[in-house]
């Protein structure tokens, strides 16, 4: 039996090579169709495995609550237009959700900052000491603020990489150095390590952390103290987030005095969340990306189908002289099936490696991050085979099926 | 025992509304050993009756023992074995596989019976030798002429150490000197070897070479004769 298939398979190889033209243009549906699948798919795979990363930088196992839009007197405020959110409500949601691991808050603007004759314009963020570890935020030099800085209200930052690159000389150690925020002075006590760009696509690496309560005191200035942008919080297990976020809710509502009828007057978001968002555009290329495949694969498969049924015209006094010496109907209809699957799968193959070559040219051309899935290559391989294999089943049969008599007779 | 026992063979085909009786109630034997020629005008059904004999098809009516054994109710399977254990073909046409070698060509009734490819080799060059054609073993058919063809037919039919040798119109498309040669080979190997051999022709010259001829009309036997075959030609 081995023998048969092994042989079987020369002769597979020979009648294609003999038309080298012919199987080239019949494998072509296959090898588009592949090719297509394979770049495709590396690129939704490098697109989504880029957002994971970007996502993955926000923090560990994240929570953000934002303030909510508010009703005044029927006019709706746009979201954070709310007061809503103290150092109180983070510190409370600290105690009464024991998921959290730990609670920080931010308040955050855009300012002028200077450094000798550089300036900047970034983000200033009034923060805990506990948000930079919630964030996961490592430091290239220096160390965080501390809360003894924040109840001092000492004037300490600590600076993103973008500061860096634009307040000082390269080669210059920004770490002890001072720099003014909107003319206060500030002594940069750390250097966070960068980030990138976050999954919306802004600079993470832009950014300047201050303690909370100097940047309500003597920069932001505040109605009412205690005011928050945003309260952060992590839990230690991915799986606890929705948990965690049902006990946020239960705890601001109640803080918040509202009625059952009222809506929440704050926003909930978990990384996991943001997340899906970003994947979500990538599902649907997806879905795409296989209904062009399967049409491709199937109009490669009608085309393997089409120049089967003209081989085994042309070569039907062939298969009534294999029958005639002792081939069988098994025989005949295998070796149909094995050109069948030989054309699927050097199609396949030859398909793989365009949309592999496809990938590459995408990430040197348009710098398109790519990564080749494993799982795809096999998935194509096989589908190829399976293709040739089924739009050969009807030409082999009809080969299998020949009267030797008439075969042999055939002009 | 006779190698061929035929009894009350007919083959009626339909063809559209019209019943063509092919075969009309043929009773035949053939002992081993014998060389016979099949002869007749076309349409008299001496191309059914081959292919009967060569279990290519199955009677309408009748019976049909090869070797003592009954194989007119054989199915589709038991059919293919026999004809790749017990018969040999040679054709009008050649019917060698094109862009294949001689030898591969040679080797195709072992490959059906599943031999190791060693072996199918070794049986094959060996053919060959028997048909007089020693090294064209790697020679596609285009490549040679109309006798090497045959001869490599020849060789197909004596690879499987078939029982009997069915040659339909084998000189049909040679020219007289190598029609000569392909009938001397067939009748060295039936009296050497002793194999049985049927040709079927409308040649005189050709039946001329047998020890029997056997005669059909409107599907049925209607001469027997046997005789002693012509001198060999000089090889």
């Amino acid at each position: 039996m081995l023998t048969f298939i092994a042989m079987t398979m020369v002769t597979a190889f020979r009648v294609l090579g003999r038309n080298r033209l012919r199987a080239g243009l019949t494998m072509l549906g296959i090898i588009i169709g592949v090719g297509a699948v394979i770049a495709l798919v590396s690129i939704g795979q490098g697109a989504k495995e880029a957002v994971r990363a970007q996502v993955a930088t926000m923090g560990t196992n994240l929570i953000i609550v934002w303030p909510g839009s508010t009703t005044v007197a029927g006019v709706r405020s746009a979201q954070g237009g709310a007061v809503t959110l103290t150092v109180a409500d983070a510190l409370d949601l600290k105690k009464k959700v024991p998921l959290l691991v730990d609670t920080g808050w931010a308040k955050r603007d855009v300012m002028q900052v200077i450094n000798g004759n550089k300036n900047w314009n970034g983000p200033v963020n009034g923060i805990s000491p506990s948000y930079l570890a919630i964030r996961d935020w490592s430091f290239t030099g220096g160390g965080p603020i501390s809360q003894a800085d924040l109840e001092a209200a000492a004037r300490v930052a600590v600076i993103g990489q973008t500061i860096v690159d634009n307040l000082y000389e390269p080669g210059e150690e920004p770490v002890g150095s001072t720099i003014r925020i909107k003319n206060v002075p500030f002594r940069v006590v750390g250097v966070l390590s960068p980030k990138g760009q976050s999954a919306q696509g802004t600079d993470q690496d832009d950014v300047i952390f201050i303690p909370f309560t100097t940047a309500e005191r003597k920069l932001l200035g505040t109605p009412f103290l205690g005011i928050v942008g945003a309260v952060f919080g992590s839990t230690s297990r991915l799986d606890d987030l929705p948990e965690a976020v049902d006990g946020i809710r239960e705890v601001l509502r109640a803080r918040h005095r509202l009625q059952s009828d009222q809506a929440d007057d704050f926003t909930i978001r978990t990384q996991v969340d943001i997340g899906k968002v970003q994947e979500g555009a990538s599902e649907t290329l997806t879905v795409m990306m296989f209904a062009i495949a399967s049409i491709s694969l199937l109009v490669g498969g009608i085309g393997i189908m089409n120049i089967l049924l003209v081989s085994v015209t042309e070569r039907t006094r062939e298969i009534g002289v294999r029958m005639a010496v002792g081939a069988k109907r098994r025989h005949i209809l295998m070796q149909f099936l094995i050109e069948a699957m030989t054309l699927g799968l050097l199609g396949g193959l030859m398909g793989i490696v365009f949309g592999i070559a496809g990938a590459r040219v995408m990430t040197t051309v348009a710098g398109w991050p790519t990564i080749i899935a494993p799982g795809s290559i096999v998935i194509a391989s096989v589908f190829s085979l399976v293709v040739g294999l089924f739009f050969g089943l009807y030409p082999a049969n009809k080969a299998a099926r020949l009267n030797p008599i008439d075969a042999l007779r055939y002009e | 025992m006779s190698l061929i026992v035929c009894q009350d063979l007919w083959k009626v085909y339909r063809l559209g509304d019209v019943r063509v009786q092919a075969l009309r109630g043929v009773s035949l034997t053939i002992e081993p050993g014998e060389f016979v020629a099949l002869m007749g005008t076309s349409g008299s059904g001496k191309s059914t009756l081959m292919n009967l004999l060569g279990c290519l098809d199955t009677p309408t009516k009748g019976h049909y023992w090869l070797n003592g054994r009954d194989v007119a109710s054989a199915g589709q399977d038991e059919l293919a074995d026999i004809r790749n254990r017990q018969i040999g073909f040679v054709f009008q046409n050649f019917n060698l596989i094109p862009r294949t070698s001689a030898l591969e060509n040679v080797q195709l009734p072992l490959f059906y019976r599943g031999l190791p490819l060693r072996e199918q080799r070794t049986h094959a060059a060996d053919a060959l030798n028997r048909a007089g054609l020693t090294g064209r073993e790697q020679h596609f058919p285009s490549q040679l002429s109309g006798g090497q063809q045959q001869r490599v037919a020849i060789a197909r039919a004596l690879v499987a150490g078939s029982a009997i040798l069915l040659a339909d119109e084998p000189t049909g498309n040679l020219d007289t000197e190598s029609s000569r040669e392909i009938m001397a080979i067939l009748a060295d190997l039936n009296r050497r070897d002793g194999l049985t051999i049927l040709v079927v022709t409308h040649d005189s010259d050709v039946a001329a070479y047998t020890s029997r001829e056997l005669l059909m009309k409107d599907g049925q036997l209607i001469a027997d004769r046997h005789r002693i075959p012509a001198e060999l030609p000089t090889q």
